[in-house]
């Protein structure tokens, strides 16, 4: 592999990536709230949709945006109702959410742009287009860093630069903020913090609300910046794999930025490489498709260190009486 | 217990009626879709030119999972429908459970292959069509490096694959062809996400010319080579109109023709096996007023010619389904 092929191949990753980090940090807010989601993929897959298909009728990807955000909040709040106010199963809840986004998306787009499921393609404003990094043309000509800086950091949509931003922001929000301490705690021992007179309910919300969010700029992504519209079932696993990478990070957002980067190279690495020739031993191609799953396994095996959910996570919170 | 009886009543009823209006014909479409604007909304299209011209109407179901194939087939063989079609390869195993049990219906798979007394098996020399995009796809290279992207890795894909390689290594020996596949799954056919991936690693590797026989992953792939300004070949439908200027040429695969004769055929179909091939214009590949201005004078010229030697049988595309390999590309 020469260094170009390698850029090449690390520009892939970051494109492969950014869904799932963004979906990655939506789990993570929703889980060390104490909520498990299995309901990513479902989210996603409506933005996906709302926002290809508010983008294709008013030719404003930003508002395209704002609509994919707007829907996956709405499903975030049902996950919320059914799992925090009712205290019902949260992984029932979260596969309904699944299946309800898989059926409607269609459903509408169908009813919407009779193109069976799709919506129209998008041109222009309609999408999220690559952004030039200032001085990408002048420097693409030093040698290393200039591919580096030209190739590789330069080029992405604006949803990408915010995907990565979100990683310390994150951080700072859950590990130096009273609001981020309160998260935590809400998903390890949420008694103590209804003693301490903090709202349990509340909290829960506003981290399923930060999950909407998160889930609708990685929808949005999909459908207006990889692709140009929307297309039956395109998250195509991505939220399960984002799940995948938030318990390979435990919970924790810089490693779920390092999982999910490894989990976008390998699949670049899979695109590229369709079968690698290791001496005389051949690697087939579904080896390294499969190979998130297995290395999930092997973390919740324990080989890896153990991985420790939040304490609460999965069980609505019932006030002593 | 009275309601039941009512209700059994009622359900005896239904069937009596079913069975005594003409038969109607059924459809199950395969997983990628009935609007995958390639080889399932081809049947589509068929079944709906039939329907048009005769005033009829059909039942039809699209796949949502493996496990609902073999559910339709008995669901539409009970309820009298009759003649009842399926696209995809992946029907083959399902239909040769179902048939048996059903003697009086008629069973088409386009793309499967059962050997029944009641199953009619048309199929369709996708290779001689692929060999000719294939040739056009070499004569507009300026790179001389050509890519080809399948959906599902599945012995039907590679054939497309194959001949597309053989018609390209026809016009220039030289050229390089750089084969993918998306997936090993049904999934495979609706993820224009890797679709869109792997043109992007094609181009880095210097492809200027796309095919794509993915289904739905194949307008991710037609997305991104009208993005990066290269040229992309369509399949089953034709799909030139999709980036007007931007697809040099789409391969026919004319599932339409074929649903829409067995349609008109009705319960008087006579099961046997059909393959549609380039000699009826079974296969074939498109021209409109999209890509005219793409494929000059001398190309089709070319692409004629050699479609002519096939149909007298001077030259003989090598079927990669006939024994597994392929002289012009190694998977």
């Amino acid at each position: 592999m020469d260094f170009l092929t390698l850029i090449q191949v690390l520009d892939s990753s970051v494109r492969l990536a950014t869904p799932l980090l963004l979906a990655c940090l939506a789990g993570l807010y929703s889980e060390r709230a104490g909520i498990f989601d299995i309901g990513l993929e479902g989210k996603m897959l409506m933005a996906a949709f709302f926002s290809g298909a508010v983008a294709a009728i008013t030719g404003s990807a930003w508002l395209g945006l704002l609509a994919g955000i707007a829907s996956s909040m709405a499903l975030a709040g049902l996950h919320g109702l059914a799992s925090i106010t009712f205290r019902g199963n949260q992984l029932i809840s979260g596969v309904a959410i699944n299946f309800l986004a898989a059926g409607l998306t269609v459903l509408i787009a169908q009813s919407w742009f009779k193109q069976g499921g799709r919506t129209p393609s998008l041109t222009g404003a309609g999408r999220f287009n690559p952004i030039e990094l200032p001085f990408a043309e002048a420097v693409s000509g030093v040698p290393y860093l200039g591919p580096i800086y030209s190739e590789l950091l330069s080029g992405h949509s604006i949803l990408v630069y915010f995907a990565v931003l979100a990683v310390p922001g994150t951080w700072w929000l859950l590990y130096r903020t009273r609001f981020g301490l309160r998260l935590r705690a809400v998903g390890e021992n949420p008694a103590a913090v209804d003693t301490a007179g903090v709202s349990v309910v509340g909290l829960r919300f506003a981290a399923v609300a930060i999950c909407g969010i998160l889930c609708g700029i990685a929808g949005a992504y999909l459908a207006t910046a990889l692709q140009a519209g929307f297309v039956k079932d395109m998250t195509a696993g991505r939220g399960f794999i984002a799940l995948a990478a938030l318990i390979f990070a435990k919970w924790r957002p810089w490693q779920a930025m390092w999982a999910c980067l490894l989990f976008g190279f390998l699949q670049a690495i899979a695109l590229r490489y369709q079968n690698i020739n290791i001496g005389d031993f051949t690697i087939p191609v579904q080896v390294m498709d499969a190979l998130p799953y297995i290395l999930t396994v092997v973390i919740l095996a324990g080989f890896v260190g153990k991985a420790i959910p939040p304490r609460a996570g999965g069980e609505p919170y019932v006030k002593e009486r | 217990m009275t309601f039941m009886k009512t209700l059994m009543g009622a359900a005896a009823t239904i069937a009596l009626t079913a069975g005594m209006s003409l038969a109607e014909p059924a459809l199950i479409y395969d997983l990628g879709g009935k609007f995958d604007k390639s080889f399932n909304e081809s049947a589509f299209n068929g079944a709906q030119r039939w329907a048009d011209e005769t005033g009829g109407t059909f039942k039809e179901v699209e796949m949502q999972s493996e496990a609902q194939r073999e559910q339709a087939l008995r669901r539409f063989a009970e309820a009298g429908l009759n003649p009842i079609i399926t696209t995809g390869f992946a029907f083959s195993s399902a239909i040769s459970e179902v048939a048996p049990d059903y003697p009086d219906t008629n069973f088409v798979t386009v793309d499967g292959w059962v050997e029944l007394p009641n199953v009619h098996v048309i199929g369709f020399t996708e290779h001689e069509g692929s060999y000719l995009v294939g040739m056009m796809a070499a004569q507009a290279s300026k790179t001389g490096t050509v890519g080809f992207i399948g959906g599902m890795d599945i012995p039907l894909i590679r054939k497309f694959a194959c001949g597309y390689a053989q018609g390209v290594k026809a016009v220039n020996p030289d050229a390089t062809i750089i084969s993918n596949m998306t997936g090993t799954t049904p999934s495979a056919w609706n993820d224009p996400v890797k679709g869109s991936e792997l043109t992007k690693a094609q181009i880095a590797q210097g492809a200027d010319i796309v095919y794509a026989a993915a289904g739905g992953t194949g307008v991710g792939v037609l997305q991104t080579a009208a993005d990066e300004g290269i040229l992309s070949i369509g399949v089953d439908s034709n799909q030139n109109y999709l980036h007007p200027g931007k697809v040099l040429t789409s391969m026919l695969k004319r599932v339409d023709v074929a649903v829409y004769e067995m349609m008109k055929a009705g319960e008087n179909l006579k099961p046997g096996i059909q393959i549609l091939s380039l000699a009826n214009d079974g296969v074939g590949y498109a021209m409109d007023e999209h890509n005219a201005s793409l494929v000059s004078a001398d190309m089709q010229a070319t692409v004629d010619a050699a479609k002519a030697r096939i149909i007298a049988g001077d030259l003989v595309v090598h079927d990669y389904t006939s024994d597994d390999s392929c002289p012009a590309l190694s998977f």
